[in-house]
């Protein structure tokens, strides 16, 4: 029996959109019906927009039909996570704040993704404005995780990483603040990418924390990650962060098969306690398996670490208090108490009440505290300093090695509900993703096995330097590569068998 | 019995700073490519990143920077190597993301001054008015409260919300303390508005219309028993919408604030609104609570760094400045301080030049444009220039310098080009206003008017000069008042044996 269809990687769906074996339409559709038979137990998209979907197959069926020339994902299906505008479609960023909103205009990343004849299947579910690690802070309910439904998917794009899981979608996009793309990646045995800051336009995405936020690509295979990332990825002039260089070969570097002469620094800082066994087991594994490609493996110590998560729940909830200001009922999403007889301080008040969720509060009052006069430098000041030991921390390790690697996160996915009342619990799980943002470096999750313990997928994470995202992907191919060759088969094709509904 | 302003400044001594608002004349806003046009319909001028729609990001107007640059250049600043935007949070519906991007602690310009003149009891003298800081920010929507008796917030049915204005790029210049005003206070505060707004509007950029609001003046007042060595609670009023204005506002400002503390009350911490009306002001905004903006660096937008050669060729092409340019000016054309004073206050100077510059002498050019065409402007509550052009003017001027228009026909001129009756010429030759200087066709016209009244005509031939009159004005009648009656006068005296 052949692989169906919706298991193969994009890079296939391409060859066979390609060669005519299959259309767009035919694709969509069968993802359409994936979703139909299992998003009921999994809960990874929280709208479809098939009609808009549809018509952009049959356009790219027919561009293809009149012989043009088309981009090599065009017709290729993607799950967009609900934090980027695209226009005339809902956008909720998970929040009851937006219920109904639907945006004037696309984001950069979906006018990229459409110019290239992508096919935008729907909006996933995500944390509340990318807040959480879990998905379980969405005001429309949890997602679960594909290989195990009482466990998470991840967050806060848990959305996007269980669609590739359950295939119902070949690619996604998600966005990555503390680890957003790799932790749900990592959890599900997928691939997420955040790029270098700056590498990806933000116009569009909803500000979370603007000086950390990056959308990124995610897939079930490298390669298929740094197709999409070759799409979204370059200058915008609509954002002032955007950078202006070339985007690099990522497609070319993942396609690397060995890492002869590369030097990989693993740190210190991330392992040891608080890591799951099996975590640290199979991380090392993985690391054999690039001694085994030519890689020299040495121990990097990166100590401001210690500080990273501290400073990262300063910055990000400033950050957070001022973003999420505007959203006061005057122009739009929902509103709350304006029967005539209450002031707009009044219903503002009263719709934010209502409009947010707890999690999102407690930041939003843990930065307006950190913000404010006389507390700005003690807590806002320092966390900036921080910000800057560890960026100095990377350039004196980058220095010495080509990129680094640690375990994405130090657990495989837990159980949902088992840390929704523990706050400090939930933060820890994006201790060893939370560097890379501090920093702007680029960084990578890839499946690297399954912990002997609880049979669920454990993550591995590359960072590499500034400008230099194509290192993640020539280190991330050919790990993936010697992992298939060692296993028989992709990590993906082990995932259980979903009921379908 | 209440204090007047003499008797206020004889007890106590105020302290004067001022803020001015500045909106740039950029085509488009500080933040996105939007419409600046004044006037529009509300909310046309719009986009996700000046509504403030989740998602949008700002990208900073370069030209916006570069009139920045170039205003604190011409008020004498150093122009900071870095410079940075920060966010100022706070909630008001007009403000889209309910923070303003503003610069804050780290300008973009800084230390500078403008010295101004004013007439003192001893004399003119120059105070140097020294300038803090020159900043950018972005303006805020437009509240309209309908209903309730104020048209304020408070009683209010329902608020509309115009966002055109939005984003649209302000500079706002600081100054320091204003050292020694004493009694002058109003009048210095007056001269530095002034002087800053022909500065402005020398570099071109910003309409500086004060009753627009394209220039705000926020003026902070204070005042402190004499000697005392100490400084007062400061009001900081606003709604300042013309010179006059800040005149009235700072003298206002100190005699309330002096009749207050004579009562044994204190002065509150807060923003007045001026009353054009009453020349008084009213309570606004508390500042007594500080209100904390949570200032912090804006994360969407990159610092400003200057390049220092950039600075240095914006500095060389400068205009002249005002003081200097008026200096020259009433220099070349030989007027009176007054003269050029009522010009510069009638915001005429430039209109005059040109039409100076176009051939017309500078007394004449003057007084036709703070004359007749002022009048005029002022009965249909226009400004002078959008009636007549100083192209027009200037022709005029030359057409009776000429011989060819009296005074009372080119004010029948004027009324015509106004009227949209074409150019001077073409008014003069539809209306039939040429000044029949023919002497034989005014000869005729004497001749006849002798035949018609010859005892008038004997009178004067025995010496009764002033029955002339009567025959004058007879012959200006049969010429339709187009004859030159000094000319007319001549020939008839002549004629009768009396020239």
């Amino acid at each position: 029996m052949s692989t169906p269809i919706i298991h193969q990687t994009a890079a296939e769906m391409s060859a066979d959109l390609a060669s005519g074996s299959v259309t767009a339409v035919e694709l969509a559709n069968a993802h359409y019906d994936r979703i139909a038979a299992v998003d009921g137990d999994v809960h990874a998209f929280l709208h479809l927009d098939r009609e808009g979907a549809l018509a952009q197959a049959a356009s790219v069926d027919a561009s293809r039909k009149a012989g043009e020339k088309l981009h090599p994902l065009a017709g290729v299906p993607l799950a967009l996570k609900d934090v980027l505008t695209q226009k005339g479609v809902p956008t909720t960023c998970g929040s009851k704040m937006l219920e109904g909103w639907r945006p004037p205009y696309d984001s950069t990343v979906v006018a990229n993704l459409k110019k290239a004849g992508v096919v935008i299947l729907g909006k996933t579910n995500m944390d509340e404005f990318a807040m959480g690690s879990s998905t379980e802070n969405s005001a429309y309910g949890p997602t679960h995780n594909p290989w195990d439904l009482s466990r998470i998917p991840g967050g806060s794009g848990g959305g996007s990483s269980a669609a590739l899981a359950a295939f119902e979608a070949p690619l996604a996009i998600g966005t990555d603040t503390g680890g957003s793309i790799r932790q749900p990646a990592a959890v599900t045995g997928t691939v997420g990418v955040k790029p270098t800051y700056g590498a990806v336009s933000r116009y569009g995405l909803v500000a979370f924390s603007s000086s950390l936020d990056q959308a990124g690509p995610c897939a079930r295979t490298v390669l298929d990650t740094a197709m999409l990332h070759e799409v979204i990825a370059g200058y915008d002039a609509k954002d002032s962060t955007s950078i202006n260089a070339p985007v690099g070969k990522m497609i070319e570097a993942a396609k690397k098969l060995d890492v002869k002469g590369m030097k990989i620094g693993v740190v210190k800082e991330l392992s040891g306690e608080g890591y799951q066994a099996g975590v640290l087991t199979r991380f090392n594994e993985a690391l054999d398996l690039l001694v085994a490609a030519g890689a020299e493996i040495v121990e990097v110590s990166t100590p401001s670490f210690e500080y990273a998560l501290a400073a990262y729940y300063l910055i990000a909830p400033s950050e957070t208090s001022s973003n999420l200001a505007r959203f006061d009922s005057m122009r739009y999403g929902i509103r709350i108490g304006d029967d005539g007889s209450r002031s707009a301080e009044e219903v503002m008040n009263m719709t934010r009440e209502v409009g947010f969720g707890k999690e999102v509060k407690r930041r939003i009052i843990l930065g307006t505290y950190a913000l404010s006069s006389g507390y700005y430098d003690a807590y806002y000041g320092s966390a900036q300093k921080v910000r800057t030991l560890i960026k100095r921390d990377y350039e004196a390790a980058f220095a010495k090695v080509d990129v680094l690697v640690s375990p994405t996160c130090p657990t495989t996915a837990f159980k949902i509900g088992e840390k929704s009342d523990d706050p400090l619990a939930m933060y820890l799980n994006d201790v060893a993703t939370i560097p890379v943002n501090l920093a702007g470096i680029g960084g990578m999750s890839l499946p690297c096995g399954l912990a002997p313990e609880d049979g669920l997928p454990v993550g591995f994470q590359i960072m590499s330097p500034a400008l230099k995202d194509e290192l993640m992907y020539h280190v991330g191919g050919t790990l993936e590569a010697a992992l298939q060759s060692k296993w028989g088969k992709p990590l993906y094709a082990s995932a259980p068998e979903l009921a379908v509904k | 019995m209440a204090l007047n302003y003499d008797q206020a400044l004889e007890i106590y001594e105020p302290t004067l700073g001022l803020e001015v608002h500045v909106e740039l004349n950029t085509n488009s806003k500080m933040f996105c490519g939007c419409a600046t046009e004044f006037g529009a319909s509300p909310n046309t001028q719009t986009c996700p990143v000046c509504l403030g729609l989740p998602g949008s990001l700002p990208v900073v107007n370069a030209k916006a920077i570069e009139s920045s640059i170039r205003i604190g250049l011409a008020l004498n600043c150093s122009i900071t190597p870095f410079s940075r935007f920060a966010r100022k949070n706070y909630f008001y519906p007009d403000m889209p993301k309910n923070f303003q991007t503003s610069q804050y602690d780290e300008p973009i310009c800084v230390n500078g001054y403008l010295d101004v003149t004013i007439d003192t009891d001893e004399g003119p003298k120059v105070y140097r008015v020294e300038i803090e800081r020159v900043h950018m920010e972005e303006d805020t929507g437009k509240s309209l409260h309908v209903g309730g008796a104020t048209g304020r917030i408070h009683g209010a049915e329902h608020s509309l919300l115009d966002y055109n204005r939005a984003g649209i790029p302000l500079v706002e210049i600081v100054t320091r303390i204003v050292p020694g005003t004493d009694k002058y206070a109003p009048e210095v505060a007056r001269a530095y508005v002034a002087e800053l707004r022909d500065i402005l509007r020398s570099l071109g950029v910003s309409d500086v219309k004060m009753e627009q609001g394209s220039l705000r003046c926020d003026a902070n007042v204070s005042i402190a028993p004499r000697g005392s060595g100490t400084l007062g609670t400061r009001s900081e009023t606003k709604n300042v919408n013309s010179l006059r204005s800040v005149e009235r506002a700072v003298r206002g400002e100190i005699v309330r604030q002096a009749n207050r503390l004579q009562a044994g009350e204190r002065i509150i911490q807060e923003t007045r609104h001026f009353q054009e009306e009453s020349g008084e002001t009213r309570s606004g905004r508390s500042k007594e609570q500080a209100e904390d903006y949570r200032y912090f660096p804006e994360p969407d937008l990159l610092p400003i760094v200057a390049d220092p050669a950039w600075v240095e060729e914006l500095k060389a092409a400068l205009p002249e400045k005002p003081s200097i340019r008026r200096k020259k000016l009433q220099e070349a054309w030989g007027v009176p301080d007054k003269e050029m004073a009522a010009m510069v206050n009638a915001e005429l100077l430039d209109t005059v030049e040109e039409t100076v510059a176009l051939g017309a002498e500078p007394t004449k050019a003057r007084s036709w444009w703070l004359g007749e065409v002022s009048r005029l402007a002022n009965e249909k509550s226009v400004e002078p220039t959008s009636l007549i052009k100083p192209s027009e003017v200037a022709e005029i001027i030359t057409l009776i310098a000429a011989g060819e228009l009296t005074d009372k026909l080119a004010r029948q001129v004027v009324e015509g080009v106004i009227n949209g009756e074409g150019t001077p010429r073409s008014v003069i030759e539809k209306r039939g206003l040429k000044v029949v200087s023919d002497d034989s066709a005014l000869m005729v016209a004497i001749e006849a008017a002798i035949a018609a009244a010859p005892d008038v005509a004997d009178r004067v031939r025995g010496g009764n000069i002033p029955a002339a009159g009567a025959l004058i004005g007879a012959v200006m009648k049969a010429t339709g008042g187009q004859a030159d009656a000094a000319k007319v006068r001549e020939l008839l005296l002549k004629h009768l044996g009396q020239g």
